[in-house]
Formats: structure tokens, sequence, C-alpha cells
């Protein structure tokens, strides 16, 4: 088991490098001058040069990469151009609203697509199933902020029940709460339909297997055999996709945040598109490639730990 | 003599396995470690050995389809190792292969007429109307009717698989098939019949064929000449006739006592011989064979035994069995 | 084939899909004679008017017909998303196919390579992309495509992994066939169906984040009528008018359902194995 947690990391530095180059190599292929794309066409050359200096766009290109790379790895992702702050400040201050919504709709997503999953896969091709496969096929297919616009004409304008500006107040409890409800049923329901998918697959080949029916065979009750033995193995499959879902939930999440007007990561990088902030835009993106493969390898481990046969791989 | 079609001298392949963790263990499998060999044309060689001797490695290298390490294979007094792309595929037209397994050698997307009808316009030797009836003439040969031009695998049976397999190798109209196991993986009821068919093509078109086989029997049928490998080695080389009446290596012996009946419809399957077979990731130091080998002494144990022939009957071994022929 | 495509209608679910996928190919291409009213003609008079009968589904805040501007918008949506999969699926597919048919170490680096691309949340990628490019129709196609070249390459090379090691392989080597011959004469017709398979999926992710991305505000430049871009007026307007919204998020809806449901249904079809699973 030490040597699979030893060899997961060791396999996660190269990765994490070759993301970082590539958003290195993304943010250099922008067509034109970001100093002239920040100034404006009319700037003066002395200008230009001052503000490439300060970008730091006139070392050469190694020099630029390293030290890129360098900061990084140290955990430094620069400052805003426009706001001169720290990019981790600025994400560190929204935070809480986006950890909310993340937890909040990963708690909807498993507590209605595992049980739907389950459930589904117990009675296969019973009305109940066909039902479930209809609305995860129906849940998946929504772009998040479609739902997310109709949520809010629903359940926000038409009758009321949730309020339509979703900067809440963090000291109160109440009002954090009342303003998650509506975005994180959002991203939760999605999320929910991969999830019920993938539990129906993965437990209906747990369901053929030989020790399924032999612990039936005696006399286990059934139930039991299903939530202890089968759901045990259906969750492998599980965690693998919620850990390649991340990628979407981070786009959904970012989509979510426009439509409730939350304060949240996908607002600061809509900001700073709209106001050419490319340090801003880099330091987001490696804050997010760390993330994926923090979760990635997150994913690897637990799957290990669930999984008996990967310790001695 | 005349020249021979296929002459393999020295021919050596080693695998590089790696395998483990934190520390990665590399092992080298010398599956092929300098065979030779020739086949005269028209002639019906075999090969024989138990299951991972390295024959099929020594077929495929033989035809490059797998690269060799070392060694040389002439074809005709070519060169094949040193042909270059266009040469190959010149080569490649006058020797073919037969594959053991009848269900991966087919694609199955694709017709029977396709499959043969391919080869003829890829080389440029027939196409439409032409090609159509030369795949059709040789679907005949083959035993099979003209039909199942425009049938696809899954609809015909492993036999009739095998014969398609055959007649896809003959549609360029080589002098050499190489054989890999060609009726290791049929019925024994259809064994026989694909057999028949073999002797029946080598006679017609002149064929010299490299019949592998780890069955003795079936090679006792079909070759003229047969060598015996044992971990990566030729250990006796001869006609078939001296080699399976007099055998003089201990482990060719072996074979034969555990393969008794000559009629190949009526043969059972190669029993185990005694003692485990070692790998050839890791061959025992001297005579490969010593440690299953009744006849073993000291001298076994460190050196590898000469390959000395004797009346065209060759073997390496430090104690032969009685020579082969008295006047020797 | 007959009997894949009656297998493939037997089921009820892909049968509505085929359905909701032809409406919309049918809207997208009839758009300009079936269309009311000219989808770009601003009409000052009639802006923010709920459905009427002039006005099946109202207009927007420029007075321009919502119907006549989701007939249209159908374009952008199949236009985006049958390119951007069939350059995904062209290019991902040989790079999928020449990696596991070549293997060694340049499988292991290309793989690897694609696993880094695979690790960037595809939104944010698409986003960044187009927000340095500029909002083009063919930058949203070279984004989209972008984010769906590493799985398939991943698709299409999981199975030559193990069709390489098949004897017609070997035999089709021996006959004196060109690698490029083995791998796209011989192999590919095998890992056909899975690939497309896929693709039909993934017109259904290309569908979303084109309109994901015109709803950000970086998908084709408006005038021109994008559901994405619809659905944003709507947003901007959404306590005077619903219909503004609903009408192209149903569109949207409607497309992605289609395709995931074919999806679903030739994935049946060509593997019964998996059937309902
Ligand atoms: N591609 C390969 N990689 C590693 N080892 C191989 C490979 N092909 C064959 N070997 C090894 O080489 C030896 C000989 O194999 P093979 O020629 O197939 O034997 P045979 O045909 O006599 O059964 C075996 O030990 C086998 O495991
Ligand atoms: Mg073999």
């Amino acid at each position: 088991m030490i040597f699979y947690v030893i060899r997961r990391l060791l396999a996660a530095i190269p990765t994490l490098l070759a993301v970082l180059t590539l958003v290195f190599v993304i943010v250099r292929i922008v067509p034109g001058d970001p100093a002239v794309a920040i100034l404006g066409d009319r700037a003066t050359p002395d200008a230009v040069a001052a503000m490439q200096h300060r970008l730091g766009l006139d070392k050469p290109v190694w020099a630029q990469y390293l030290d890129f790379m360098g900061h990084s790895l140290r955990g430094d992702f620069g400052t805003s151009m426009v706001t001169g702050r720290p990019i981790l400040q600025d994400v560190g201050a929204v935070l809480p609203h986006t950890m909310d919504l993340t937890i909040a709709s990963m708690l909807v997503g498993t507590l209605l697509g595992v049980p739907a999953g389950v459930v589904a896969a117990l009675h296969r091709n019973r009305w109940i199933d066909v039902t479930a496969r209809m609305l995860s096929l129906v849940g998946l297919s929504f772009p998040v902020f479609v739902s997310g616009v109709f949520m809010l004409l629903a359940f926000a304008l038409h009758w009321r029940l949730f309020p339509v500006i979703g900067n809440a107040n963090l000291d109160d409890p109440i009002d954090r709460l009342d303003k998650l409800v509506l975005p994180a049923l959002t991203l939760g329901i999605t999320m929910a339909a991969y999830i019920t998918r993938v539990t129906r697959s993965s437990m209906l080949q747990v369901l053929g297997e030989d020790y399924m029916r032999t612990a039936r065979a005696k006399g286990v009750p059934w139930r039991r055999v299903v939530w202890r033995h089968g759901l045990r193995n259906a969750g492998l499959p599980v965690v693998t996709v919620v850990g390649l879902y991340v990628g979407i939930l981070i786009g959904n999440s970012v989509l979510t945040e426009i439509v409730f007007n939350r304060p949240g990561l996908g607002k600061i990088i809509v900001g700073a598109l709209n106001q050419r902030d490319y340090t801003m835009l880099q330091g987001l993106m490696t804050i997010y490639c760390f993330l994926i493969v923090v979760v990635n390898l997150v994913t690897d481990l637990t799957y290990g730990l669930i999984d008996p046969r990967v310790k001695q791989a | 003599m005349t020249t021979p079609i296929l002459e393999v001298s020295g021919l050596t392949k080693h695998f590089t396995v790696v395998k483990g963790f934190p520390r990665p263990v590399k092992t080298i499998v010398k599956a092929v470690d300098g065979v030779d060999f020739s086949v005269a044309p028209g002639e019906a060689f075999g090969l024989v050995g138990e299951s991972g001797c390295g024959k099929s490695t020594v077929a495929r290298a033989a035809m490059r389809l797998i690269e060799p390490d070392g060694g040389t294979v002439r074809f005709a007094g070519q060169d094949v190792r040193a042909a270059g792309a266009a040469g190959l595929i010149a080569l490649r037209r006058r020797m073919q292969i037969v594959f053991q397994d009848p269900y991966s050698s087919l694609n199955p997307r694709r017709t029977i007429g396709r499959t043969l009808i391919e080869p003829l316009e890829v080389h440029g030797l027939a196409r439409g109307a032409a090609a159509r009836d030369q795949a059709a003439a040789l679907l005949e040969e083959v035993g099979l009717p003209p039909a199942a031009l425009g049938r696809y695998p899954h609809e015909f049976s492993g036999g009739q698989r095998q014969r398609i397999g055959i007649a896809r190798a003959l549609t360029l109209r080589p002098e050499l098939i190489v054989a890999d196991e060609p009726v290791s993986a049929l019925d024994v009821s259809v064994q026989a019949q694909v057999l028949l068919l073999l002797k029946d093509l080598q006679r017609r078109r002149g064929l010299a064929f490299v019949f592998v086989s780890h069955d003795l029997s079936v090679i006792r049928w079909f070759c003229a000449r047969v060598a015996v490998m044992y971990l990566g080695r030729i250990v006796e080389e001869g006609t078939v006739a001296e080699v399976f009446a007099r055998p003089r290596h201990p482990y060719t012996a072996m074979l034969r006592d555990a393969s008794p009946i000559p009629d190949p419809s009526r043969r059972g399957v190669l029993p185990r011989v005694v003692g485990e077979i070692p790998s050839a990731a890791a061959p025992p130091p001297g005579c490969h064979f010593h440690p299953r080998c009744p006849r073993a002494t000291e001298v076994c144990r460190v050196e590898y035994p000469r390959f000395h022939t004797a009346a065209r009957h060759g073997v390496a071994c430090h104690h032969p069995l009685e020579a082969s022929s008295p006047n020797t | 084939m007959r009997r894949f495509v009656k297998r493939m209608m037997a089921n009820p679910t892909t049968s509505i899909g085929v359905v909701l996928c032809a409406l919309i190919v049918l809207a997208a291409v009839l758009a300009p004679y079936i269309s009311p009213f000219d989808p770009l003609d601003q009409n000052i008079i009639d802006k923010l008017k709920p459905p009427s009968t002039t006005y099946w589904l109202g207009t927007d805040a420029y007075g321009r017909d919502v119907l006549s501007r989701v007939l249209w918008g159908a374009r952008i949506s199949l236009v985006v998303s049958v390119a951007s999969i069939g350059a995904a699926l062209l290019v991902g597919g040989a790079i999928g196919m020449v990696s596991g048919y070549v293997g060694g170490r340049v499988d292991l680096f290309i793989m690897q390579v694609m696993d880094v691309l695979l690790s960037f949340p595809s939104l944010i990628l698409g986003l960044i992309v187009v927000a340095l490019l500029g909002p083009e129709l063919v930058n949203l196609i070279f984004a989209i495509s972008l984010t769906a070249v590493a799985p398939f390459a991943r698709i299409a090379r999981a199975p030559v992994l193990s069709l390489k090691e098949r004897a017609f392989v070997e035999a089709g080597r021996a006959l004196g066939f060109s690698h490029i011959r083995v791998l796209f004469v011989h192999i590919l017709p095998n890992i056909l169906s899975e690939v497309l398979v896929m693709a039909s999926l993934w017109m259904a992710t290309a569908v979303r984040t084109e309109a994901s991305l015109s709803f950000i505000g970086l998908g084709v430049k408006p005038p021109i009528a994008t559901w994405g871009g619809m659905m944003r007026d709507g947003f901007d307007a959404i306590l005077d008018a619903p219909w503004l919204s609903i009408f192209p998020g149903i569109a949207i809806l409607m497309l992605v359902l289609g395709l995931n449901m074919v999806g679903d249904g030739l994935r049946d079809a060509t593997d019964p194995k998996l059937s309902g699973s």
C-alpha cells in the first residue's frame, strides 16, 4: 500500500509539470502582444515597453517559462494585472462560497444518484428502472445554465420560494443556506444523473458475480448482500467517475455561479476575460489544474483503499 | 545439391521483459538462441518441441515478421535481413505463413472475397473480374465453393476458416509456406482433412514447408526432415525416419516415447514429458536439458554440448544414444 | 446492416432520439423557408411581446421574432457540433490508433500528453481558447474540438491494442501490406462502431459547450442567432420576458437529449451485451 501511494505520488509529478507547461503554452499562443492588448492600440512605445517589463515579457521565453514554473510550484500564482492584488487573495475571498456550492452539490448528487442507481439495477427493466434511466438521461442532457435559468424562473420568480440574488452573508447561516439551495440543486441534479447511470451499470455487473449468488445461497438476507457486498464493489467505478467528473463540475459551477449571481471562481474568471486580465487567467488556470491533479490523485488513492487488489500491484 | 530455398543460420531473438516495482527487474528471454537449419525446394521440414521452446519465434523471425537480433536468413540465396522495403515485399510474395488460430487470423469485418482479392490487387497481379476468378479458383483448390467469396468469416467453421487462411497464403503463388501449428487448434476429426489438403498442395504446387508443431505424429506424417527444439536451440536434426526411429538425443527419445502412434487420425495430444519445462528466461547452465535428463553427468551441468553431425543426423549432446547408423 | 437499424429502432428511446434530432435538423435546413420573419429584423414597436398568434414564441428586446431565431439558431448549434466533433474524431482517432498500433515509448508519451489534455476542465479550456483567439465560428469549432481530441484518442486506442495482436494483422504484414494499409484498411473498420457511438454522445457535449460559451458571451458574435446567446439575452430580461429564456432552453434540451438517446441506442445496438446498462 505504501508503495502504491508513493508510486501514485511520483506519477502525479510529471503530469503536474506537463499540465503547467500546457497552461504556459496556451496563454503564450495569444495572437498579438498582451501589453498592447491591455494598454490599447494608441499606447506609446515607451508605455508598451514598460508594461512588457512589468509582465516579464521582455525576458526570453525560456526564462519566462522557468519563472512561471518556479513560482507556480511554490504556490505563487501571480498577481492580477488589473487590480494588482495577489490572485490567491482574490480566490481566497470567494473560496467559502465555492466550497459551499461544491460540497452541497456533491451531497445532492450522491444522495440522489447512488440510491437511484441501486434501486434501478435491482429492478432491471421494470418501470422504476425505465423511469430512472429516462430521468438521468434528461438530467445529463440539461446544460446547467439552462436548468439553472429554469429553476430560477420556477422557484425564485414564479413561486418566490428562494431569493434571486446569490451574494450570501457568510456569517448568517440561514441566509447562506437559503441562497445555496437552488444553485446546489442545479449542480447536484446533473451530478446525480451521472452517478445514477454509473451506479446502475456497475451494480448490474456486480449482481451477476458469483460471490453475490454464493452469499445469497448461504442464507445471508438479500438486502444485506446488496448493501454490503454489492455496493462496496459497485463503489469502485463510481469513485472513478466522480474523479473524472471534476472537470465537468468545474465548468458547471462557473455557469451556476453566473446564473445565480454568486461570488466565486466563475465570476472571477468571467471578469478576467472581460478585462483581458492575462495574469489572472493564467493564475486561475494553474489553480484549476492543480486542483484536478490533486483530485485525480485522491480518487486513485481512494480506489486503492477500497479495492484490495490494487495494493499488491 | 541444389541451393536451399530457406537457409537459417545463427538466428537469435531475445525478448526483454521488464516487471516489478519499486525496482523494475529486467529479464531477457532467449526465445531463439542460435538456430541453424535449411529447407530444400519442395521439401517439408518440421520443427518440433514443447510449447514455449521458441518455434513460433523462429517462424516469425525467419519471415521478418519480427526483427531477429542476430544470424542470417537466406531465401533462395537472397539475404532476407539485408532486404530493403521493396526487396522485402518481393520476398514476401515468395514465402507465406499459415497461422494456428483460424479465428483471429481472419478479419471479421471483411468478406472472404475481399481477403483473397486484396493481396492480388496490392501486388498488381490481377484486378477486377480476373482477381475474382483467381480468388474463386483458390477457394476451389482448398475445397470451398466459390459462393463463399461473399460471406464473412463468422459464417464458417474452424476447419473451413483454416482452409480460407491457406487459400490466402496461396494468393501470391509462394514457393515456401511457414505453417505455425496449422492444425493444432482444430477438432481432431478436421485435422486429418486439413493435413491431407496441405500434403496435396505441396505435391501439386511443389511447395516447400516449414511445418511447426508440438505434435510428433503430425510431423512424422507430414515432413521429410525434422529439427527438435529445446529452449531456443535445436538439439537434434535429421530425416524423420532416422530421428524418430533411432533418436540420439535423450529429449527426442522422451518425446517419442510419449507419443507412440504414427497414424494422425488416431493420435492423442502430446502427453506431459517427465519433469518441469524450465523457463527460457532462466535456462539452466550447461546443457539446458540436464535437469530432466536420465543420462546427465557432471560435464552436462557446466558445458553446453557442441552440435555435431554424422551421416546427416545431427545432435547436441554429451552422451548421445547409440549411433544412428553402424558405419559412423 | 438492416438488422442493425432494426435492432436500434426497436428501442423506443432511440426512436424518440432520432425523431428529436431529425426535427432539429429539419429546422436548421428549412429555416430560410419556414421562418415567419427574418431572424435579424428589428421591430422597435413590437419589442418584448409575449407569445401570440403573430409571434408564436414572442419577441425579444429588439423586437426580433423568437421562433425565427430559434429556427436559425439550430444551424449554429449543428454546424459547430458536427464540425468540431468531426475534427476531434479525425485527429483524436488517428492519434489514438497510431499510438496504440506503434506502442512502446511513443504510445506512453502520446497517452501522457492526452492525459494532460484530459485533466483540463473542458469548459474553462474552451473559454480561454475562444477568449484568446476571438469569438469567431472557426475558433469556436477549434476550441471545442480541442477539448474532445483526448477522449477520442483514448477510445480509438484501446481496441487497437488488442486488435493488433490478432493474427490477421500479422497475415497482412506477411502479404506485404504497409502499416498504413493494415491500420486504416484492416483495423479501422473493427473499431469504427465504438468510435461512432462516442461521436454521437460527444456531439451532445459539443452542443452543450457551444451553448454555454455563447451564454457566457463567447459564442458567435451577435446579432447572429445562437441558442446560448438567446438564453443570455433572455437572462438579462428574465424578470419581464421569461419566454426569451424558455424557448431556446427547450431547443437546446431537445437536441442534446436527442443526441444522447441516439448515442445510447447505438451503443446498445452495436454491443448487445451492454443492453440497457
Ligand atoms: N513478444 C514477446 N515478448 C516477450 N516474450 C515473448 C514474446 N513472444 C514470445 N515470447 C517468449 O518466448 C518464448 C518462446 O515463445 P514461442 O516462440 O511462442 O514458443 P512456441 O511457439 O514454441 O510455443 C516463450 O517463453 C515466450 O514466453
Ligand atoms: Mg507457438
